[in-house]
């Protein structure tokens, strides 16, 4: 237990260290300047606390990070819209739902791909198209295109979601279902097993463990989307939301507490898909 | 005795980029019901392509081949034979029990006889007690005793075996081929066995098959006839070593260790 807490810990401390002086090489000149102004002289021990109690920060210090999530998680209610929990909960809806729908669709293309040459040929270069489109530019048309039909709320955001999140679930899955090697695929050709049988027996639980390892990459991308979803719909609710309306009033503090509600958001998710992984490939009886 | 397996003017030649490569050639095999014929060769000699040809994994582009008097297609369908692979190619999410049961799930065999058939092939194997472990729990041994077990568990006419023991050491080697001749003696299955073990051949064989490559073809058949009872010391006897000789011979004159 020790082994491995020692080094994360030597690692949090090390990215603390780094913050707190990168806090008082970028606020700094702010200080100076007010200093000038003032007609005064402030030296730099002066400078040093000054720096980590700005109001709008270049960089806010990570004690006030930490004080702002405290504030916006702990104490706040979370049925309150000052809450960052509940912001996160309007985010964490179309994220959820994009994943499952991107996870289903990359399935689907890929058995699709693997048993047909002609879609093999003709799907993946436009799943490959698809991911180089940066999604900043394509998320504002997904939402007015959808909301021209009537579309609004969830869905707009957890389809930029499922945009992002089949990719990797369709190529891991391509991978995994062609994963059985020759000895296999000709044991069951010796069987006279059909497709179906051959992709119930062989090619689905071969692909299991890639499936699992780009679910993991898919809920990640699935939170960006449902983020960069947000930026264009106003900016209402949701840890999109947050980022947006600090950027337009230069609350720093607010923008560091919600980008690192989403990094926790993202890391409980992907060790939550880990967990579910690692408990079925024990039950389909890999090594402990 | 009826033909089991009977090939005529057998080619097989496998167009790739440089050019084509001529795998079998003119080969003309007649295999008899309980024989255990081993396919012995270098290398490149096409005996493992012609026990492909036979399991249907392989398609000749010449001559006939009769597996039960049936083509080799219609031969798999009705479950004519159980294929052994050089590994033992267990599924690593199945159990043991599980592995011997894909083949059974194939052809649409109710749960009770399976289970009962699973149990028969494990006893016969000597693998009783080991069906909910996984294939990794099992030495390479006794993995391939269970595919042994499953490639039985359909009930087939014929076992094709490719070099099965191949990949473990001499000592389990052993051991796998007496069980191996007791599993024959019991069954009477015919069995096709190919191997590059001089010894292998001798020990389990009724038939050998010398081989020779490029292009892919049978230089000699030689009888071997040691009897049904091959205790494991039988390979210092006389017999047994005048036979070895006579395959090595012919593996010589055929431009084996060229």
């Amino acid at each position: 237990m020790t082994r491995s807490v020692i080094p994360v810990l030597t690692v949090i401390a090390a990215i603390i260290a780094i913050w707190y002086a990168a806090t008082i090489f970028l606020n700094a000149p702010f200080e100076r300047d007010q200093a000038e102004r003032a007609d005064t002289t402030i030296t730099f021990a002066e400078i040093i606390p000054k720096t980590m109690a700005q109001e709008r920060p270049v960089l806010p210090a990570p004690h006030q990070v930490a004080q702002e999530l405290w504030k916006t998680t702990v104490r706040t209610r979370i049925t309150s819209k000052r809450s960052l929990i509940w912001h996160a909960g309007i985010t964490l809806a179309p994220t959820l739902t994009g994943f499952v729908m991107g996870t289903l669709l990359g399935i689907l293309l890929a058995v699709g791909i693997v048993h047909s040459r002609v879609l093999d040929r003709s799907l993946m270069p436009w799943i490959i198209t698809s991911q180089t489109i940066p999604i900043l530019a394509i998320a504002p048309m997904i939402i007015v295109v959808l909301n021209a039909v009537g579309i609004q709320g969830l869905m707009p955001k957890a389809f930029i979601s499922t945009y992002l999140s089949f990719f990797p679930v369709a190529v891991g899955m391509v991978k995994g279902l062609r994963s059985p090697d020759v000895m296999h695929m000709d044991l069951m050709h010796t069987y006279s097993a059909s497709k179906s049988e051959t992709f119930w027996k062989l090619r689905w639980p071969s692909a299991v463990p890639y499936l699992f390892a780009s679910m993991k990459i898919a809920i990640a991308i699935s939170l960006v989307g449902a983020i960069v979803g947000e930026l264009p719909t106003g900016a209402v609710a949701g840890l999109g939301a947050r980022l947006l309306a600090g950027s337009y009033y230069g609350q720093t503090v607010q923008i560091w507490s919600a980008l690192i509600m989403a990094a926790i958001m993202a890391g409980l998710l992907v060790t939550f898909v880990g967990m579910i992984g690692n408990a079925v490939n024990k039950r389909m009886g890999v090594r402990a | 005795m009826t033909s089991v397996i009977k090939t005529e003017h057998l080619d097989l030649t496998f167009q790739t980029n440089d050019g084509p490569v001529h795998a079998l050639k003119g080969i003309d095999l007649d295999v008899r019901k309980g024989e255990f014929v081993s396919l012995i060769g270098p290398s490149g000699c096409g005996k493992t392509t012609l026990l492909r040809v036979i399991a249907d994994l392989e398609t000749p582009t010449g001559g006939t081949v009769a597996v039960n008097g049936m083509t080799p297609t219609q031969a798999r369908q009705n479950r004519a034979y159980g294929y052994v692979f050089q590994a033992a190619a267990l599924l690593p999410w199945r159990t043991i029990a599980g592995n011997i049961a894909v083949p059974l799930e194939v052809m649409g065999i109710d749960k009770a006889t399976q289970k009962a058939r699973i149990a028969e092939k494990l006893a016969l194997v000597d693998l009783t007690g080991f069906e909910k472990k996984f294939p990794w729990q099992l030495s390479g041994g006794m993995q391939q005793r269970a595919s042994i077990a499953r490639a039985l568990a359909c009930e087939p006419e014929m076992l094709l075996m490719d070099e099965p023991f191949g990949a473990l050491d001499e000592i389990v080697r052993d051991h796998l081929n007496e069980q191996l001749l007791k599993l024959w003696a019991k069954t009477q299955k015919t069995v096709m066995f190919v191997t590059h073990s001089i010894p292998e051949a001798v020990f389990l064989s009724t038939k050998i098959v010398v081989m020779s490559p490029r292009p892919g073809r049978i230089h000699e058949i030689i009888d071997c006839d040691l009897g049904p009872d091959r205790p494991l010391d039988i390979r210092e006897s006389a017999r047994f070593l005048e036979i070895a000789h006579r395959v090595r011979e012919g593996l010589k004159a055929g431009h084996a260790y060229d």
